[in-house]
């Protein structure tokens, strides 16, 4: 045994003497530096070659019926129409709204979770619970919305008078909303985390309860960072394709009422891309720019929110 | 040791060399699982492997064009600019029939009667409940439900779609006008599906509603299915057989031909071809042997590979067009040379 140390001991004392011989040939702050270089430059150049990409791919598209697509509402490939305006207009309503409706839910979630005081196992569980939720694959969620929340909500719809599709946007709104919930929950808890522990115990020292401790100190502390993970949650549902698709029913047109079947963006894309040829593909290859573009515009938003409230 | 180096470097760039010829093939979905079976028997019993990827019957098309694939396999016959882009000739080599059924959800699933009327106001949104004067009349032994109909359609872009509206287009002039033909249109009404798993769940959890899926798929399920009425005003039962016989007496020698609305008596109207395509002239192979063995395997499926159609739930090819199809494998050359004499 003993001798077994020493010769790790020796073994490790070569390696790191022949370390050394090495770091006196290479300059490692160098190596180092371009290599970062390297990596960051990759990123901006994938992103570049993205968009220069799509931009060339809907040239054709550009070149023949341009811009005023985006303001037209029909979406018909036999006779060349192709209006972009249902599909943006309900790609910015479904996730707007299942923002909003995640918001009450993912806050206290992510309060609860970080409460100090509170139960550790029922936690311990809850976060276990939470990180598993974002990890499950959009499909699964698909399927679990068109063979589990559909019935319900066409159960709703007839009880409202409405046509009993259990499709459409209402399904959407609620899946969508189920599958943000884990990660704009999980960025809240770990900034809350972050809130200084003095304040919470002065604010207590103050006598102020634990609502007005929650309300007026630990959330304006955490704002910034709860806001950037709704807009990083939002970024989310905006290009989410494979549950969507599998229950909004995917009707090309602005959807009447709020359990009306409709299409988004990336299901619009996801259905027609593997049949698509011509001018028919260049309109869904400028689509997909034009859901970049918003994606971007969300993350400057974003950033801007960031900005401001850090003043 | 350069030397070495040399010829281990040109031995990792030749091209492996390959002991017998390889097919490859790409397109339509539809007929894929028939494909595979066909190509692994093939394999087995000729030892010529042929790979085929079910990418959609228009990447087959697109690949066959840029000269990727050996052949493609369609669901719809090549349009005139596609034939223009090929700017050779390429031959449609019917391998099965196909055919779209309109299936159903309604308590009990009683049989129904349709007309091709019937079917386009439902998909146009004029006939807004089952018990519709119309439908009740045509099936006095059903008792319909004042139920409001929700049609489903494939959201995909597909060839089911394709061959469900040219039948629609040939029986009602409404629908020429207003919806036409194509893989995916413009929806006045109803839901989408993705696939056609996707229409029959949809049809199967929304009672009321009425969807078009292959007749292969729908009979695996079991799905209920509606009897059409053809041209002679016969209600016909889809089946492998009733689509068969949807192949008249006058397919053109070309067999580039949609066949839907049938003037066969007893022949099911929205029956459709699947074709594989390949070039007539198929010296861009630049392989002899490879144009041999492709000319080997189209004769093969025309004739031994046909008796899996059936067991399968796939039409096969009614034997009164197999003699025409012979001729036209026997119009493929390499160069200035006919296949079947070498």
């Amino acid at each position: 045994m003993e001798n077994l140390k020493a010769l790790i001991q020796r073994q490790s004392g070569n390696i790191i003497y022949r370390f050394a011989s090495i770091k006196k040939l290479l300059n490692f702050d160098k190596i180092l530096k371009i290599s970062l270089f390297i990596s960051a430059a990759l990123v901006l150049g994938i992103v570049l070659g993205f968009v220069v990409t799509l931009c060339v791919a809907s040239f054709d598209f550009l070149k023949s019926v341009g811009f005023s697509s985006l303001l037209k509402d029909t979406w018909n490939p036999l006779t060349d129409e192709f209006g972009a305006s249902p599909f943006i207009f309900t790609t910015i309503l479904v996730s707007s709204l299942s923002l909003l409706l995640s918001i009450p839910f993912s806050l206290s979630i992510a309060i609860s979770l970080s409460d100090k005081k509170g139960n550790k196992l029922l936690q311990s569980f809850l976060n276990t619970s939470l990180d598993l939720m974002a990890a499950v694959p959009s499909v699964i969620y698909g399927f679990w919305a068109l063979f589990t929340l559909s019935p319900l909500v066409r159960l709703l719809q007839t009880k409202l008078g409405f046509a009993p599709m259990g499709v459409g946007l209402f399904t959407a709104v609620i899946v969508l909303t189920i599958m943000i919930i884990p990660f704009s929950a999980g960025i809240s808890r770990e900034v809350i985390k972050l809130v200084p522990q003095e304040l919470e115990e002065a604010g207590y020292s103050l006598g102020a309860t634990r609502y007005e401790v929650i309300r007026s100190i630990i959330l304006p502390q955490a704002k910034s960072g709860i806001i950037a993970g709704f807009i990083l949650s939002m970024g989310r549902s905006l290009g989410e394709t494979m549950a969507v698709t599998m229950v909004i029913g995917n009707f090309n047109a602005f959807p009447k009422n709020i359990f009306s079947p409709a299409n988004t963006i990336s299901s619009l894309i996801a259905n027609q891309f593997n049949e698509a040829s011509g001018l028919h593909q260049s309109a869904l290859i400028f689509l997909g720019l034009i859901l970049l573009v918003i994606t971007l515009l969300v993350n400057l938003a974003g950033a801007f929110i960031l900005k401001g409230s850090r003043r | 040791m350069k030397k070495t180096l040399m010829i281990l470097l040109g031995l990792l760039l030749a091209p492996i060399p390959a002991v017998t010829a390889e097919l490859t093939g790409a397109g339509a979905t539809f007929p894929q699982p028939l494909y595979s079976k066909m190509f692994d028997v093939y394999y087995k019993t000729r030892g010529v492997k042929v790979n085929y990827q079910g990418i959609g019957s228009g990447g087959g098309i697109q690949q066959l064009i840029a000269k990727t694939v050996d052949f493609a396999a369609s669901d719809a016959p090549m349009t005139t600019s596609e034939g223009e882009k090929a700017r050779s000739e390429i031959l449609h080599i019917p391998t099965c029939l196909g055919a779209v059924v309109i299936t159903y959800n309604l308590k009990g699933n009683p049989e129904l009667k349709l007309t091709s009327d019937m079917i386009a106001d439902i998909y146009l949104g004029k006939i807004k409940y089952w018990n519709d004067p119309r439908i009740q009349k045509l099936n006095p032994d059903v008792k319909l439900p004042k139920l409001v109909i929700t049609p489903v359609y494939r959201a995909d872009a597909s060839g089911t779609t394709f061959i469900f509206t040219d039948y629609l287009s040939k029986a009602v002039p409404e629908w020429k006008e207003k919806m036409g033909v194509g893989k995916s249109l413009n929806w006045p009404i109803g839901v989408g599906g993705k696939g056609n798993p996707g229409v029959t769940s949809m049809v199967q959890q929304i009672e009321g509603s009425v969807g078009y899926v292959e007749l292969t798929y729908a009979l695996q399920n079991k799905l209920p299915t509606a009897l059409i009425n053809n041209k002679a005003g016969k209600f016909i039962k889809p089946n492998a057989e009733s689509a068969s016989k949807a192949v008249g007496k006058n397919v053109p020698p070309h067999m580039k031909v949609s066949i839907t609305d049938t003037d066969s008596p007893d022949g099911y109207p929205i029956s459709s071809f699947t074709w594989i395509l390949v070039y007539r002239d198929l010296s861009y192979l630049k392989d002899v042997n490879k144009a041999k063995e492709l000319y080997n395997l189209l004769w093969w499926i025309i004739h031994e590979g046909q008796e899996f159609a059936t067991p399968m739930n796939y039409a096969p090819l009614p034997q009164s067009i197999i003699s025409q199809l012979e001729n036209n494998l026997k119009r493929l050359v390499f160069g200035n040379q006919p296949l079947w004499k070498i």
